[in-house]
């Protein structure tokens, strides 16, 4: 394996763009070259960062089923309204919720990450869980969680929370919910 | 021809001791373990820390057999109804375990999420600290418990207070002072 | 085979109902009907082969509707846990049965949710080990590893060697200990009471071990961003090499107490079986996917820590049953003492972790001796250190499957967001599919056998 400057013990991907030569015994794969009008980048420990827009995220996420990425690792939302000053490339505008899908390929032994913009306002996106069953309980806890309600998804009902809970815990502005407690600072919110 | 020459064939004592007798040394626990607690509770079931010794190796699942509900873990917000309606299908007499400090209190998790000590939903006899808590601590909790039963009434009931919550009120041991775990006599 | 009156249609992994061409379930939602197999392609077939139960978690039916005189062609919807002996934890399950055969499954899980990832909001990276530690229980170190590894992946701080390897023994070790967890859960509930007594006992060993070196029995807190907490202490090689040889061969006593035993056999083989793409289309990792036959395990085709440089075997299964799933767990114990005994010859002298200020508290003696020592020891402990902003998915191979972390940093000392990737989570999905067409008895083996950890599951 040749060492990039930081040799952790985890293996770092090779940059996007270029072949897999880092990884010894890793067959074929495409450059990932696949809907280059997506604006893109590298990252660390992955292959390509992908920031589609909605409207091309289900595209996107079919193509890279279809070049070999067989398991969709983990669906995630962020809620970035206390960071808004986040770096993005060039071409992409900067929303209050992001969808991070990160796409595992056996076959090629390399992952890919896809980040979608969700704006507050209309925080729906499609469902990928006809591309990616698997994805059914990660988009149901992204809902729960979020709040960003998934087009098509077969049963979006809170997966965590009872279901008569109010309100989405992971957003920014969702209070953690702590108690006073004797000796401890202030309470938090609510 | 008295009571006397009888000594060396019966054995006396009062009503009340033998019921507490029995009722210590087969508490039976009801499988309640959440997370972590769980497994140190398990750890006790199994061969190191034995608890068969104490009578109590008989986790039954189904409340209305149990004696002891140990609340091994983190109850959220959607268990403790769950916990609720478990203890209230236990029968009489029962008593509760809270292990772990996030039984007890909520321990480190002071969030949303987590009701802040399982007390506020069921009444509790022990408290056992440790995150988690060692066999032995949970061992010691349970003797605790056992010393618990023999000091007390065993017809006096807790009664519930005024407002929220039930609260283990109206116990009284017999012996001054906290309750300390020592041979019993 | 799963029981009498059952075949195994050949090439699937689903058995057929109990009564042959009633492919036509009446259920609550009406009449649903099942077209052939060959016909459907996957994503439709977990929908119309009905193996997941869509209903509302709160559906309760009153006694007075159920009708005590129903025809044999009416299935009932009960509900198993979430306080119950074989679930594993706090997991309810809807089961649409038609008489003891499982049609279609519910998992409703959230009945262990902490809060944890919004609690590893407000903990500095040094606490953020504490709180993803608890999250699954039973590997309590691969947690804490992964949520160092994507720590040191945005810090960019390189680990000495000896650190890597400490890590490496430990995560072994904990995965020894618990598969050893599983063998007893799994023999508990498939009626052998001893193996329950076995799996724990010889885990007690790896517990005192752990013991030693970090303090304390389970949520240990050692790995951390940085390194590890503490050095092994003397003697370390002794002890290790006891539990290797003990363990070792302890596993061909379990392989006498259950791989040979027909009744285990009878209850396992064939049971919950799963083919290799519906175990990719629902994401399933670990021994799981394994059990099918793909021989993926992060260790060996995505190698962190010094994996790379050990030696030691991927275990693959053929029929993703009950029995392979077993078989995999039984010989990895195996495997990971062979890469144990290797780790115990070849760990590096050096230090255990990385001796960077801005990181890395100082040694306590020094604190008395330094103003600058003191200083930052407080800095550390109080406000933490600052990571610098960025994203990362970083994923280990635990005893489960792929265990990720996906940690934002804004460039403050604690995470912007911290997302725990469980396998439990994902693995749960397969469930429905695994207890479809089987008996209830065989629910239990099935639960069983993808080894859920709710801690994980809820977070």
């Amino acid at each position: 394996m040749s060492a990039p400057e930081l040799d952790l013990g985890v293996r770092r991907a090779a940059r996007p763009g270029g072949t897999s030569a880092a990884e010894p015994g890793a067959p074929g794969g495409s450059d990932l070259d696949l809907m280059p009008d997506v604006p893109r980048r590298g990252g660390t420990l992955v292959d390509l960062v992908a920031f589609p827009s909605r409207e091309r995220y289900r595209d996107m996420v079919a193509a890279f089923r279809q070049d070999g990425f067989e398991m969709c690792a983990d669906l995630c939302a962020v809620d970035y309204l206390t960071h808004p000053g986040r770096s993005l490339p060039e071409g992409v505008r900067p929303e209050r919720f992001e969808v991070v899908v990160n796409l595992l390929s056996l076959s090629s032994r390399r992952r890919v990450r896809i980040r979608v913009q969700v704006p507050e306002d209309d925080p729906v996106l499609p469902s990928v869980v006809d591309i990616y069953p698997g994805a059914d309980a990660m988009e149901r806890e992204a809902f729960d969680m979020m709040g960003i309600r998934f087009v098509g998804h077969p049963d979006l009902t809170r997966i965590l929370m009872p279901e008569d809970w109010e309100g989405h815990p992971l957003r920014k502005d969702f209070g953690v919910g702590r108690v006073p407690v004797q000796f401890k600072e202030a309470p938090g919110p609510r | 021809m008295g009571l006397e020459d009888l000594q060396h064939n019966f054995l006396t004592g009062r009503l009340e001791d033998l019921v507490k007798w029995a009722r210590r040394n087969s508490v039976w626990p009801a499988t309640f373990g959440l997370a972590c607690c769980a497994i140190e509770m398990m750890s006790v079931g199994a061969a190191d820390f034995d608890i068969s010794r104490l009578g109590m190796e008989v986790f039954r699942a189904s409340p209305r057999q149990a004696d002891l509900m140990i609340v091994a873990g983190r109850v959220s917000q959607k268990m403790a109804p769950v916990l609720r309606q478990v203890y209230d299908q236990m029968m009489e007499p029962k008593w509760v375990i809270s292990m772990g400090v996030c039984a007890s209190t909520g321990g480190m998790f002071n969030n949303y999420a987590i009701v802040q000590g399982v007390d506020q939903v069921v009444p509790v006899d022990v408290y056992a600290p440790g995150c988690p808590p060692s066999p032995e601590t949970l061992l010691h909790a349970i003797l605790t418990l056992h010393e618990k039963i023999r000091t007390g009434a065993i017809t006096r009931r807790a009664a519930p207070a005024e407002g929220e919550g039930t609260r283990v009120a109206g116990w009284v041991a017999e012996q001054p002072g906290a309750v300390r775990v020592s041979t019993p006599r | 085979m799963s029981g009498a009156g059952t075949t195994r249609a050949a090439g699937h992994g689903l058995t057929t109902v109990r009564r042959p061409g009633a492919w036509a379930a009446e259920t609550w939602e009406g009449a649903q009907e099942l077209s052939e197999r060959a016909a459907t392609d996957l994503t439709e077939l977990r929908r119309e082969t009905g193996a997941v139960l869509r209903l509302p978690e709160g559906a309760v039916v009153d006694s007075g509707d159920v009708d005590v005189e129903r025809t044999s062609d009416e299935t009932m919807i009960i509900n198993m846990g979430p306080q119950h002996p074989s679930t594993h934890g706090v997991l309810r399950l809807m089961l649409e049965l038609d008489g003891e055969t499982v049609l279609r499954t519910k998992p409703i899980i959230g009945y262990l949710h902490t809060g944890m990832e919004k609690t590893g909001e407000e903990l500095t990276y040094v606490q953020g080990a504490t709180n993803v530690t608890r999250m699954d229980y039973l590997s309590p170190l691969h947690n804490e590893l992964v949520f160092s590894l994507a720590t040191e992946a945005l810090l960019g701080v390189e680990l000495p060697p000896r650190a890597v390897w400490i890590r490496m023994l430990m995560v072994e070790l904990n995965r020894i200990s618990s598969h050893l967890m599983w063998m007893a859960t799994n023999g508990m509930d498939l009626g052998s009471t001893s193996m329950m007594i076995y799996g724990f006992r010889e885990r007690e060993l790896v517990l005192s071990f752990f013991e030693k070196v970090t303090g304390l029995r389970m949520n240990h807190n050692y790995i951390r961003p940085g390194g590890v907490a503490a050095d092994l202490p003397d003697g370390w090689q002794d002890d290790v090499t006891v539990i290797c040889d003990t363990v070792m061969e302890r596993t061909y006593e379990y392989d006498e107490l259950l791989t040979g035993q027909p009744i285990f056999r009878e209850r396992t083989e064939g049971v919950g079986s799963l083919t290799a793409e519906e175990a990719l289309a629902l994401s399933a990792t670990g021994p799981i996917l394994r059990s099918t036959g793909v021989a993926w395990d992060l260790r060996r085709t995505m190698p962190y820590l010094a994996y790379d440089q050990v030696d030691f075997d991927v275990i693959v299964g053929t029929f993703g049953d009950n029995f392979d799933r077993y078989a995999i767990r039984l010989n990895e114990i195996r495997e990971s003492v062979r890469i144990v005994r290797q780790i115990i010859e070849r760990m590096p002298p050096g230090d255990y972790r990385v001796q960077d200020r801005k990181v890395t508290p100082p040694p306590r003696a020094r604190i008395d001796e330094s103003m600058e020592a003191l200083i930052h020891h407080f800095k550390v402990f109080t406000e933490g250190f600052r990571v610098p902003e960025g994203e990362v998915y970083v994923a280990v191979e635990s005893p489960r499957g792929e265990l990720g972390c996906y940690l934002v940093s804004d460039g403050t000392s604690k995470p912007y967001r911290l997302h725990i990737r469980g396998p439990s989570f994902v693995n749960l999905q397969t469930l429905p599919v695994l207890l479809h067409g089987g008996l209830v008895a065989d629910a239990i083996a099935d639960i069983s056998s993808v080894d859920p950890v709710m801690g994980e599951v809820d977070r």
